[in-house]
């Protein structure tokens, strides 16, 4: 058990999120996070799923996602080089004379300071989901507020230009 | 030149070849209706229920392999489908199903039979669309019969809102879709089918196995082909029926939690076992761990999905079953090696055939009321009577003794509900189907608890005058359910009885059961005629023979407490059947 990153292509049609969430909770899989934004092909979307299971699990979603009419493409990114990043926002209770120690720890982690209030400051954080969990259990009992973006990832070099690419890496519908 | 969005759909069926609609009309497809009264290579079939329409269509796609339509209104006509297109889903069935839906400035507001049809209908369709553009209309229905009836086929529903219907537009129909997703594959690895064919050659236990992709590809030939030229024994899915002739000399019937003796014993002794259109469903493998322990597997399916989902697999192959089958025999040949194995299939095939009767406790039990028909001798009768029907079947009992004892000979001649297992599917179904195949008759195979749940559908059948012939294997029980009471729940037969105690036994009123069918029939204006002993069996068949005007409801009134013989116990792997005269 581990965790799986896909990385997916599809047309931006209505209800798409729907069939996919859709799908992924009617069949009974886990989804660990679920991440869409456009990307530059016209009409089409990004979207990083990373989801827990064994390999015949994460072969069976892979397929069942290709059924999806509006699914272009599947990519496993599991087991490839990749980058891969999250985004965090964290609102942190911090009195006015102790916002010290905690900018130390921010510039460690090399979190970005965007909003200081009377009584709290807004750090935003990128990095892999590991460097963000490991900020997040120091800052823990200080912590007001955590939005976390969900992993994005991409493989690393030269690939098709997204609107392009017809090929399907996992078989077919 | 400009016309309607309903014009422009009338058009479009016509284009894609459409000859029936069954449909049901409501407020916001009345103008689709109107565009249909006028239209006469178009038969417009009035079911009585939507549900009723869906399933009709599902039959006359499976009989014919044509694309089957249906129209429901929105809100509840919409919702009443939900049923028919998880049947047709499951079971891979081309049907396209247009819904109305309410004007498109009143989505979302709670309007006066409203529904999300999308959002309902999404896990139980292939692909579906709400069309909210009139110009993309014409696109989307070109889609919808395109993704329907290509790959693994099955059903497309298009939600129509009402004013899209009306307002005026493109009037043309494209000729090509454009979908970046979607390209099934039909051709098979080439290279997988070469280690196919020389897992073949080694085998010296070989079996094929054949599913509902065999009929859907129109396989048939190429199956009979493979198991003459290599003479590996052959069974099937309940889906896979008709896929090659019962009286093959190879054919040892259908695997699983009931199929025949022959057929459990040979996969579970086979060392090669080549699955094709198949998707080793739980009814058909038994306990997985039990399945075929001395067998590699090669599996050929269309739908990557299903390959090695649920047993180990050695040589997948995806594709299209015809075009694999065909490529598969021009590699292969006999094995001479074979004939020990071919004679040991053939002797379980001779000694153990299915049998349908009480349970020996049962039969001794002071209180069990005098033997009636037995339904495995009613349903030959009925194979010989109609030798070349197509035969649809409800759900449960009727299923699995139609599914054993009806000759099948033929694709496309059995029609039921094999992975939703919907009852109330078969009645309608074989209304669709006789539609389909005028030139055939169709007989209903039907129990009195299933008919009851869309007994509505013979008011189409006696208004479309079709000779449909339905055969009610009446045991007052929703009997499936009480087989398994009986086996596994000490005889509590909680909530499976159907007839008041009066109808039961030899009580007040025994004998005709509960609710009267022939009287039914007559209220309908169908013909209804009753069956007790086996003369009467063969003289109402041969009524039913005759009338050819209109439907025919036959009461058969079988054992209360008949069986489906073999039975593997739930959770059993497939050689722990139980059989009529093996348990205690």
């Amino acid at each position: 058990m581990n965790n799986n990153v896909l990385s997916l292509l599809v047309k931006n049609h209505q209800g798409v999120l729907a069939r996919i969430s859709g799908l992924l909770s009617g069949r009974g899989y886990n989804v660990e996070s679920f991440t869409a934004g456009p990307t530059t092909g016209e009409g089409l979307t990004r979207i990083t799923l990373v989801c827990r299971g064994d390999d015949t699990f994460i072969d069976q979603v892979k397929k069942q996602l290709h059924k999806i009419i509006d699914v272009i493409k599947v990519v496993d990114l599991t087991d490839r080089p990749t980058v891969s990043r999250e985004l965090a926002l964290i609102k942190v209770a911090v009195k006015p004379g102790e916002r010290g120690e905690l900018f130390q720890i921010a510039d460690v982690f090399g979190a970005a300071i965007k909003d200081v209030g009377i009584d709290s400051v807004i750090l935003e954080l990128t990095g892999d989901s590991s460097k963000i969990d490991d900020m997040v259990l120091l800052l823990d009992r200080s912590i007001l507020e955590l939005a976390r973006s969900g992993l994005v990832s991409m493989e690393r070099g030269r690939k098709n230009k997204d609107k392009n690419n017809r090929r399907m890496e996992n078989g077919n519908n | 030149m400009t016309i309607s969005g309903s014009a422009l759909i009338i058009k479009a069926l016509k284009e894609e070849g459409v000859d029936t609609v069954f449909g049901f009309p409501g407020g916001v497809v009345i103008p689709l209706f109107d565009a249909l009264y006028d239209e006469k290579d178009i038969r417009l079939v009035l079911t009585r229920h939507e549900q009723g329409a869906v399933h009709a269509a599902d039959g006359y796609a499976r009989a014919t392999g044509k694309t089957g339509v249906c129209i429901v209104t929105s809100g509840p006509g919409a919702t009443n489908t939900v049923t028919g297109l998880a049947t047709a889903n499951f079971d891979s069935v081309p049907v396209v199903c247009l819904s109305g839906q309410v004007p498109r400035n009143m989505i979302g507001n709670d309007a006066f039979q409203e529904a999300d049809t999308v959002g309902l209908t999404r896990p139980v369709t292939k692909h579906n669309y709400i069309v909210l553009d009139r110009e993309e209309l014409g696109p989307r229905i070109k889609e919808a019969f395109h993704i329907a009836s290509t790959g693994r086929p099955g059903p497309v529903l298009v939600d129509i809102p009402k004013d899209v219907l009306v307002s005026q537009g493109t009037g043309s129909y494209p000729r090509q879709v454009n979908l970046l997703g979607y390209n099934p594959v039909s051709k098979g690895h080439s290279g997988q089918i070469k280690r196919a064919a020389a897992a073949c050659a080694r085998a010296k236990k070989p079996l094929l196995f054949i599913g509902g992709g065999i009929p859907i590809a129109g396989a048939a030939e190429e199956v009979k082909i493979f198991a003459d030229k290599t003479g590996f024994p052959v069974i099937s899915s309940l889906m896979g029926i008709g896929g090659i002739s019962c009286r093959h000399p190879l054919y040892l019937g259908m695997l699983g939690m009931h199929g025949t003796y022959a057929a459990n014993m040979a996969v579970s002794e086979c060392d090669l076992l080549v699955g094709v259109g198949v998707r080793f469903d739980d009814r058909a493998t038994g306990e997985l761990d039990k399945f075929a322990p001395e067998a590699r597997i090669i599996h050929i399916d269309i739908d990557p999905a299903t390959i090695a989902r649920n047993v180990p697999v050695e040589i997948p192959i995806v594709g299209d079953a015809k075009t694999i089958l065909q490529e598969l025999n021009t590699r292969i040949e006999k094995t001479a090696a074979l004939k020990p194995w071919q004679d040991k299939v053939k002797k379980w095939k001779q000694n153990f055939p299915p049998t349908c009767g009480l349970s020996p406790d049962v039969a001794a039990d002071q209180e069990s009321p005098p033997a009636r028909l037995d339904p495995g001798e009613v349903l030959t009768e009925v194979g010989r009577i109609f030798p070349d029907a197509v035969v649809t079947s409800e759900v449960g009992q009727n299923q699995m003794w139609a599914a054993l004892f009806y000759p099948f000979r033929e694709p496309r001649t059995w029609i039921t509900s094999g992975g939703l297992g919907t009852m109330g599917y078969g009645f309608p179904a074989a209304l669709g189907a006789q539609i389909g195949r005028p030139d055939l008759r169709v007989v209903a195979v039907s129990g009195d608890g299933s008919l009851q749940m869309n007994i509505q559908e013979l008011a189409t059948a006696v208004q479309e005058s079709l000779p449909v012939v339905v055969a009610i294997l009446n045991n007052g029980y929703l009997g499936m359910v009480r087989q398994w009471q009986e086996m596994f729940y000490r005889r509590r037969y909680s909530g499976t009885r159907l007839m008041p105690d009066a109808s039961y036994g030899t009580g007040e009123g025994s004998g005709i059961g509960y609710p009267d069918f022939v009287k039914i029939a007559e209220a309908y204006g169908a013909l209804g005629l009753r069956a007790r002993t086996m003369a009467e069996v063969k003289q109402v068949l041969l009524q039913a023979r005759e009338n050819k005007s209109g439907p025919t409801i036959i009461d058969f009134q079988i054992n209360y407490e008949a069986n489906v013989w073999p039975m593997v116990p739930p959770g059993a792997g497939l050689t722990e059947m139980v059989l009529e005269d093996s348990h205690e």
